[in-house]
């Protein structure tokens, strides 16, 4: 975990005018990407009015639904080109056809909900400039020479995606292709900035830096590198990753559902492992990035920092840890079914380890769920003593949440390498060694960051964040770091026993998939309130209170219904979205028709035959 | 019924005991709110379900008797079971209902929070006391004399004042109370006491005493060292 700049700090101190009580407020949910911010620059001429409202509906509340959208869109449409361009740099690396086919009919997808997602940058841009004239004027001031960087970079990721997508089937030889990898790399590098530029906006509200003196490109300079800007950045970029996996996978759990074929089935089968894989792939290093977010926050400012981890935000990161607590719960579920499914016969065998897993995952949970505070009536408190439990209060603080969430990870890593080795038999002379080596690595590595855990309550608190957890984050590191080539270089030479089978998972892995889809959405709408809600009363902390009539936070429950409809709202765009990009597809003759003899056919292919699919229809 | 689901009910039962009788019962423990028991049962319950689904054949055993039963296809002798089943289900869900819905003598469930976030004037202080012996020395005399008859001679909250109160009196030796704070937080809520707590706080509940009025402030900045010192416990910095 890194510090920022000392000088960024000493400049924050000096700029902390005077706050107030907690009285609580959340005003738009989050100045998150706007696209096309720039026009704000024609706004500026002096208004009057502070605010504007809408009655009934509410200002606060049409700001958060498209503000929640457009960020989920962006994130989507951040997400999946990652996505689309790593599955397309396997393809040409392995020579595989079909990760090639499934980069491109994700790159298809892109286009419209590119679109899409500029059209909720716009209606969000003209609903701020409207509801919010003060603060957009004082934003625009400080920020209007990153608003033209902005643009520029929307035009050159507009071109390259239009390249990128549009030159996909031109560009599939030799250097042609080689120059169509590049454009993906490009793609991403402009999407990066195109998420980092408006970042800088959303967290400056939170943690500003302004500087009285210098020229307007080093007031926005170092308004833009405030310090919660790149834990913000990094925090987004894993995200999405984890975004654009799941919603991946989601698709292919309702196309598998309602395959009609076996072609079909094996096809969405293994669509739906690959994006399960990405999202659990960026699913693992996500803590540790929110993890540093929470720690620069606190730093930053202890009232901010203590309204999310102790104050009354704190419920929301139970709110997370259940959700979360899902996705794991999820993810791995996927991965046994897989391996229970996929490869015949091996259920038994696998059963012991799951079980194992199962349990440990369920413990972890049980810890990271355990409130600090808890919802107690009054008998119930007065018994404990307070709503603090006296033995598994200890449960509540970092040092057991943060060992809970690394043994979950080291877990969740461990069935995907179970998986990975399920069905082979490892030859190599050496075999037997290096299994010895991975299991000692893993129990040392579990056991340390346990140590290290429960040593954690007896140093003082910048010892443990500062040592303690960064060191439990790299021994998991560490783990993955050796276990993944080890296992590679020991399946190099083993041989297969049993074949991996596509197409014969039972139906409740495609409902899973969904199912985590929804909860990393939910995830993302949760935690964007609580990133504009710790705000409590100021639009900009510190600089620009909020003087509006929503200057108070909505109660917990009132919020949650909001996630909940922002989440609904998401995944009927997106479902959208799928149905008009894939519109053209039901017009030709099935699914694929070259994609046959590409795919690994263990099962035999008998329309309909799979038990699975009938037990569905029954 | 099969005699797999009988497996399941039982562990759900014995985690459902051990919680409720015990942890209870181990030493420094106390009675758990049936809020965290249901937390803990739906963990337990979410895992068996996904245990007894990861196999086709583990998945028909399991819910294979359930579906039997509740469609009542050649259940025989347990038709009248299901039908009770099914007219009873339906009327503990609306007793259930009524019941969290109507109005009752009860207070509502408690959620203080514990730490609440401190007012934005004292979040960038910092201790002008300088850490010397003899200033901790002073300000374990304080504590002495104005905090250990609630807070405890040995900072574990166990004054002899401490028992008529609710919420009790902060244990600092505990790790999870003033080792997680700054010292800029302890001296707001010295200096504001239960009522400066914000409202998710509860102030009302609050017994600790409002030192302001009392205690100049270089006092109280001489009481937190000693707090800590004595509580073997130090604050948090970032440095
Ligand atoms: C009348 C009994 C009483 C006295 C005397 C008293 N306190 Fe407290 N104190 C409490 C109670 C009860 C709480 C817990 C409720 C709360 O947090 O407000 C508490 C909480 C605290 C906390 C908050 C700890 C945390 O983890 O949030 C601090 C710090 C504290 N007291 C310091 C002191 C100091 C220093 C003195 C002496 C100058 C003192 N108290 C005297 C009753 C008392």
């Amino acid at each position: 975990m890194r510090h920022q700049g000392g000088l960024i700090q000493r400049v924050i101190q000096t700029i902390r005018g005077s706050r107030g009580i907690l009285a609580g407020l959340m005003v738009a949910a989050g100045l998150f990407a706007l696209p096309s911010f720039g026009l704000a620059a024609d706004a500026a001429p002096a208004v009057a009015t502070e605010y504007r409202d809408i009655p009934g509906i509410g200002s606060r509340n049409i700001v958060w639904v498209i503000a929640q959208l457009h960020l989920l869109l962006a994130g989507f449409v951040l997400g999946v080109p990652i996505f689309a361009w790593l599955c397309e740099v396997v393809g040409w690396k392995s020579g595989e056809k079909r990760y090639d086919k499934l980069a491109k009919e994700f790159t298809k997808l892109l286009t419209s909900s590119y679109a899409t997602t500029a059209l909720f940058g716009g209606i969000l841009l003209f609903l701020l400039i409207a509801f919010y004239p003060k603060l957009m004027n004082y934003l625009t001031d400080i920020f209007f020479p990153s608003f033209i960087f902005y643009c520029i970079l929307f035009l050159l990721e507009t071109a390259t995606l239009y390249l990128y997508w549009y030159g996909w089937d031109a560009m599939q030889d030799g250097g042609k292709k080689t120059f169509h990898i590049f454009l993906g790399f490009l793609l991403n590098l402009f999407a990066f900035f195109i998420m980092i530029v408006p970042n800088s906006w959303a967290t400056f509200q939170a943690s500003p830096v302004v500087i009285a003196e210098g020229t307007d490109l080093q007031r926005a300079w170092a308004a833009t590198w405030n310090p919660t800007w790149w834990p913000v950045n990094i925090h987004r970029l894993i995200a999405n990753v984890v975004l654009g996996g799941y919603i991946c996978g989601a698709y292919a759990g309702i196309r598998y559902l309602a395959a009609r074929n076996a072609e079909e089935r094996d096809h969405y089968d293994w669509m739906g492992y690959v994006g399960n894989f990405i999202g659990v792939f960026g699913l693992l290093p996500l803590p540790f990035a929110g993890y540093w977010l929470m720690r620069e926050i606190y730093q930053y400012n202890q009232q901010m920092g203590i309204t999310l981890m102790g104050g009354f935000l704190s419920w929301l990161f139970i709110l997370q840890a259940m959700l979360i607590g899902v996705l794991f719960l999820g993810s791995n579920y996927y991965f046994w079914l897989g391996i229970t499914h996929r490869i015949p016969g091996s259920e038994g065998q696998y059963k012991k380890p799951i079980m194992a897993m199962l349990v440990i995952l369920l413990l972890c949970l049980g810890v990271w769920m355990t409130p600090h505070s808890l919802v107690a009536s009054l008998e119930e408190a007065r018994k404990m003593g307070g709503t603090h439990h006296p033995l598994l209060g200890v449960f509540g603080v970092m040092s057991a949440k943060m060992t809970v969430a690394n043994l979950m990870i080291l877990v969740t890593f461990m069935s995907f390498i179970m998986y990975w080795r399920a069905g082979k038999q490892e030859t190599a002379t050496w075999a037997k060694v290096a299994r010895a080596v991975m299991g000692a690595v893993l129990v040392i590595a579990a056991l340390a960051v346990i140590v290290l855990g429960v040593w954690g309550y007896f140093v003082p608190a910048i010892i443990r964040i500062n040592y303690f957890s960064t060191s439990q984050v790299l021994i998991v590191l560490f783990v993955m770091l050796t276990i993944t080539p080890l296992t590679a270089l020991l399946l190099k030479s083993a041989r297969t026993t049993t074949e991996m089978v596509w197409g014969r998972m039972p139906p409740r892995a495609g409902y899973a998939l969904v199912l985590n889809a929804v909860m990393v959405i939910l995830l993302m709408t949760l935690m964007g309130y609580a990133r504009s809600s710790s705000r409590v009363h100021w639009h900009i902390y510190g600089v620009m209170r909020d003087s509006s009539q929503y200057a108070f936070s909505p109660a917990l429950g009132y919020a949650a219904a909001f996630m909940a409809l922002n989440t609904f709202l998401f995944c009927m765009l997106v479902a959208f979205i799928f149905w008009v990009a894939t519109m053209g597809d039901k017009g030709k003759a099935g699914y694929g028709g070259g994609a046959k003899g590409e795919l690994p056919h263990g099962m035999p292919a008998m329309a309909g035959g799979s038990q699975s699919l009938s037990k569905l229809k029954g | 019924m099969g005699g797999s689901l009988g497996k399941p009910i039982i562990l759900v039962a014995i985690i459902y005991l051990l919680l409720k009788f015990v942890v209870p019962n181990i030493p420094g423990s106390a009675p758990l709110p049936s809020s965290l028991i249901f937390l803990y049962l739906m963990l337990t319950t979410s895992g068996i379900v996904i245990f007894a689904t990861l196999s086709g054949e583990s998945k028909d055993a399991f819910w294979g008797p359930i579906q039997r039963f509740m469609t009542g296809e050649n259940i025989g002798g347990l038709q009248m079971l299901r039908y009770g089943v099914l007219i009873l289900f339906p009327l503990l869900v609306g007793w259930q209902t009524y019941s969290s819905t109507a109005p009752s003598d009860q207070p509502p469930a408690e959620n203080r929070t514990i730490h609440p976030a401190p007012p934005g004037e004292y979040t960038g202080l910092s201790n002008p006391v300088a850490k010397t012996p003899d200033n901790i020395m002073q300000g374990k005399g304080f504590y002495a004399a104005f905090c250990s008859p609630c807070h405890g001679g040995q900072f574990d909250g166990k004054g002899p004042a401490a028992r008529g109160f609710n919420p009790p009196p902060a244990n600092f030796s505990d790790p999870t109370t003033i080792a997680m704070l700054q010292e800029s937080y302890l001296f707001w809520r010295i200096k504001k006491g239960g009522v400066g707590l914000p409202i998710e706080g509860m102030p009302w509940k609050s017994a600790m005493p409002r030192w302001e009025v009392e205690l100049p402030d270089e006092w109280i900045w001489k009481i937190i060292m000693g707090e800590y010192d004595g509580a073997h416990q130090s604050p948090r910095t970032w440095e």
